[in-house]
């Protein structure tokens, strides 16, 4: 007998309970990182989507299994499924679940790595806007080294172009995140991170920190305001013209450990952001870094061989 | 007042342990220990709890011992996770301040992962390996007490911290520079760094112990492949222990040197590194996880064929998986920090290597299945639990190779999405594991069983609760909340999965205060086990009275076959584990002795010194430690003789010798 809950007219409850369920879990606009505005978090959720059916697969396979053993090989007063106290082993069944696995996991493994490589550097041909990230104790930092501008937990930046953040701290590590365009990365002291994003689509996002680093650090939530190329010159104009400038002084205040508000600066000093960092290549951009000084960061073209 | 009494009061009690429930527990615990003294001295037990359990080397009250601490520690670490959940129930709660918040996750992860669930299985490996093997005692008896005891004060130093100087803050992984002094002035992190010295030595003596008891002490017959797989889980373990722990010993020592000798290995200023930190504590911390799911696997291999009725599927494959999952879990530990920035070539390495370790993994799972598989299911609470792990387990198996494919961990990182994954395979295994090891090995450890009933609802809430815990996690990883926030902002959608979360979680609480009840209540009511094999078990253990008398075994057994007890029954030969009396021998035990625990209080009261440091009590301790060595190496009647009539005597008692 079938239980009565799949009796009529509740049957045509279950498709529909599953659907809302599914709807109020995973359709909504606040799965932020289902909804992503840029290539980097596509390509992200790409490849989440397809691990997350592989797996969907292992799991659907060892739920099948799991509830029919239970159901049919329980200990009761005339079950008649066999009974085999001697079975200890079978040759094929476990060359089976040797390969199954591992070919579920190829087929994970070789996105994985294309998707990890191509996501490490800016695509080729494309000049990316160049933004310094540092951590504070427990602020956000972001200096415009091609528009000497800077900002304070606010980030303005231009659609259709690809952004890179370098990342460091003058703090503990955070993680510096913006959900809705892919992936974070650690800001580190005495180390400079390269993260490249990019916008697609003019709006609000929200950035925040992934690294726990004291008390003021589930306040670190910054706005990143995504604009079209020319209000955002128009932007670095308007603040060059009406925030004040910041001054050592400023930067020295910045670095109490408490939390602040937004802040724009028509300019910063020098020493701010590492003057001694570890130079890196962004390979695949065709682009060499030099990071010797603040206002000295070259990039020179790589010569292709 | 003089004012270096004013500055001792503000160094023992600052703000941070001034809060009004701070205070309120620490009354509460006072009056308990008062009220235990009492009963002690009114009942005349100082004598008997000094002799038979502080000074003891008996490898079955260690365990015990062990595992009624870890129950102990369940409780602390599981009123922290309620503490986390009820902050987080609602946006903007204030439940409790950030400071507070900060240091209730951080002890909530310590004491779970180094004060419960290592000690739980070090009392299920003391409980049941040497039982399994045929053995009368560990390989060494007093270095097996003298881990207990110092895991024992390791515990009570991170627990104190709570009412005496301020608890650490820096979480469990206690990332540099936030672990350093110019963010983490008080002494609450010199707690957490000493607290896991003291008890790390213990668990290194342990895995030494458990590896050459296992490798010399078997009963004559048992090679290796005939061991019961839990003896493989321990072997295993041991192994995974001796070579983690020390990378973490080093992370540790050089935190200590930078924050009370002003070193700076991984400071803000002068250049320090704390990447370095990062690796060397999941050099450790990888293998460190798989410390705490062997033991769980092994417990399962056991169980589920005794409750399925027929021998364990894939026997050698189940020792290869395990030796596999070893060798292969100190290659993954980048996968900590792909965002650290160490480029695509070593992401992708270690996101490869933690993707191969999903393939021994699966191979467990199915043979689990198929052990099940034609046979007879009996659905006894020992069952239940693993019943309950495979689902479980499975969820958080497929969401970790989810966080290997190393672009998408870009996104999962440090997210949501993460604390569902750990605690589906740490709670759904290692947990699950532990309960189901304790349900079916407490007949063996005290004569009784539990009350099946009550375990089964303790079951059933811890189960249910957890599901409803942990699922909406993944969810709300997805829209993009990271861990260790103190509290949320409104209107990013976090509310609802964040209550239900909540919800689940008191739920959870509910099936512990069961299982509680279910331990004392059956205390109480006790259904004795008076075959010594209730369960109509396999292995070796089963074959003695519950429990087993002090010397294990009166005539060390002969195996010929794996599951050698279950071997015996089907062959009718069970009258082979009795004694004839003209086969009785004089049977070596080692003496009790006060050494290890004076061993621990000296580490216990050196670490005091070194965390306020007061260097002359540091000192102190340390002479301490000297001379409970010395005293232990010099002394040299550490055996005694139990003589044929007393074995002969205590065997006829048990009804286990021939006519």
């Amino acid at each position: 007998m079938r239980p009565a809950f799949f009796k009529r007219p509740y049957r045509k409850l279950v498709p529909l309970a599953l659907a809302a369920g599914l709807l109020s879990t995973g359709c909504g606009q606040q799965y932020v990182l289902l909804h992503p505005v840029g290539p980097v978090g596509q390509q992200e959720l790409h490849l989440m989507e397809l691990a997350a059916i592989a797996m969907g697969i292992v799991i659907l396979v060892v739920f099948t299994l799991y509830f029919y053993a239970i159901i049919r090989f329980r200990d009761k007063p005339g079950n008649t499924a066999p009974y085999r106290p001697d079975w200890h082993g079978s040759k094929w069944l476990e060359i089976l679940w040797w390969v199954l696995p591992a070919v579920l996991l190829t087929v994970i493994a070789i996105p994985t790595v294309k998707t990890t490589y191509a996501l490490d550097h800016v695509p080729k041909g494309k000049d990316p806007i160049v933004i310094d990230v540092t951590s504070l104790t427990w602020k956000w930092l972001f200096e415009y080294p091609g528009q000497h501008v800077a900002a304070v937990n606010q980030l303005v930046i231009p659609t259709g172009k690809p952004v890179l953040f370098e990342l460091t701290a003058d703090s503990p590590m955070n993680t510096f995140w913006i959900p809705a365009l892919g992936g974070m990365e650690y800001t580190m002291p005495n180390r400079v991170l390269p993260l490249w994003l990019q916008a697609n689509k003019p709006g609000t996002y929200i950035g925040l920190s992934g690294q726990y680093s004291g008390t003021g650090f589930a306040k670190m939530f910054f706005h990143v305001k995504a604009v079209s190329p020319a209000a955002f010159n128009a932007w670095v104009a308007k603040t060059r013209k009406t925030a004040s400038p910041m001054t050592m002084a400023v930067y020295d205040q910045l670095l109490k450990h408490n939390t602040t508000g937004q802040a724009l600066y028509s300019s910063y000093p020098k020493d701010t952001f590492p003057t001694v960092a570890n130079g890196f290549t962004l390979t695949g951009s065709g682009m060499y870094m030099v990071m010797r000084d603040k206002n000295d960061i070259t990039y020179m073209p790589m010569q292709n061989p | 007042m003089r004012p270096w009494f004013i500055h001792l009061i503000k160094l023992l009690f600052p703000p941070q342990v001034l809060l009004p429930d701070i205070v309120g527990i620490d009354i509460g615990l006072t009056l308990s220990a008062l009220a235990i003294a009492l009963y002690l001295t009114k009942a005349r037990r100082w004598g008997w709890l000094w002799r038979e359990w502080l000074t003891t080397v008996d490898h079955k009250r260690i365990g015990i011992m062990y595992i009624i601490a870890a129950l102990i520690m369940l409780f602390r670490g599981g009123v922290d996770a309620l503490m986390i959940r009820s902050q987080l129930i609602v946006p903007e709660a204030h439940f409790m301040g950030a400071q507070q918040y900060d240091e209730v996750f951080t002890t909530h992860g310590t004491v779970m992962i180094f004060f419960m669930a290592m000690p739980f299985f070090f009392g299920l490996f003391n409980v049941a390996v040497p039982l399994m093997i045929g053995a009368r005692d560990v390989a060494f008896p007093r270095l097996n007490a003298i881990s207990f005891w110092l895991f024992a004060f390791g515990a009570a130093l991170f627990n104190i911290s709570f009412s005496i100087g301020g608890s650490p803050s820096a979480g469990w992984f206690s990332y540099p520079p936030y672990s350093e002094l110019q963010f983490n002035p008080g002494v609450g992190e010199n707690y957490y760094l000493l607290a896991l010295q003291v008890s790390g030595i213990g668990s290194i003596a342990t895995g030494i112990n458990f590896l050459v008891t296992i490798l010399k002490l078997r009963a004559p017959g048992m090679t290796l492949m005939k061991m019961p797989l839990f003896v493989w889980s321990a072997l295993v373990t041991s192994t995974l222990i001796l070579f983690a722990f020390p990378p973490l010993t080093v992370a540790l020592g050089l935190t200590m040197l930078d924050r009370l000798f002003g070193a700076s290995f991984f400071t803000l200023a002068h250049e320090g590194m704390p990447m370095m930190y990062a690796n060397l504590f999941w050099i450790f911390g990888h293998p460190e996880v798989y410390i705490l799911i062997m033991p769980a696997f092994g417990i399962f291999s056991e169980v589920v064929p005794t409750f399925s009725r027929k021998p364990l599927f894939g026997y050698e494959a189940m020792v290869i998986s395990l030796l596999a999952i070893t060798f292969l879990s100190y290659g993954v530990w980048v996968h900590h920090f792909f965002e650290m920035g160490a480029g695509p070539g070593v992401n992708v390495f270690f996101g490869l290597s933690t993707m191969l370790i999903a393939i021994p993994t699966g191979v467990k799972m199915f043979n689990w299945l198929f052990t099940m598989w034609g046979g007879r299911i009996r659905l006894s609470v020992p069952m239940l639990w693993q019943l309950g792990f495979i689902p479980t387990f499975v969820v958080g198996g497929a969401s970790g190779v989810m966080l290997a494919a190393v672009a998408a961990d870009y996104q999962y990182h440090n997210s949501y999405f993460v604390i569902a994954h750990f605690h589906n395979v740490i709670v759904g295994g290692t947990v699950f594991g532990l309960l189901s090891g304790m349900y079916y090995w407490w007949p063996k450890m005290f004569g009784w069983k539990l009350n099946e009933r009550q375990g089964r609802w303790a079951f059933a809430f811890f189960f249910t609760g957890f599901w409803l815990t942990f699922m909406p996690q993944y969810f709300l990883g997805l829209e993009g909340m990271t861990r260790r926030m103190a509290s949320y902002p409104p209107g990013l959608g976090w509310g609802g999965l964040n209550a239900m979360s909540t919800i689940g979680a008191f739920i959870m609480g509910v099936g512990f205060a069961i299982l509680v009840y279910n331990i004392a209540w059956s205390r109480m009511h006790p259904e004795w086990d008076t075959t010594g094999d209730p369960w109509d078990g396999r292995t070796l253990e089963w074959s003695l009275p519950s429990p087993a008398p002090a010397y294990n075994f009166a005539r060390i057994p002969e195996v010929h076959e794996r599951d050698a007890w279950w071997a015996m029954k089907q062959r009718g030969e069970t009258d082979a584990v009795k004694l004839s009396p003209d086969q009785v021998e004089p049977i070596h035990v080692p003496k009790n002795t006060p050494m290890p625990i004076c061993l621990a209080v000296s580490f216990f009261v050196g670490s005091i010194g070194m965390v306020f440091a007061w260097h002359w009590m540091a000192i102190l301790g340390g002479l301490g430690v000297v001379a409970a060595l010395a005293y232990g190496s010099l002394e040299d009647d550490t055996d005694r003789e139990l003589d044929p009539t007393t074995v002969l005597n205590t065997e006829k008692r048990l009804g286990r010798v021939h006519p």
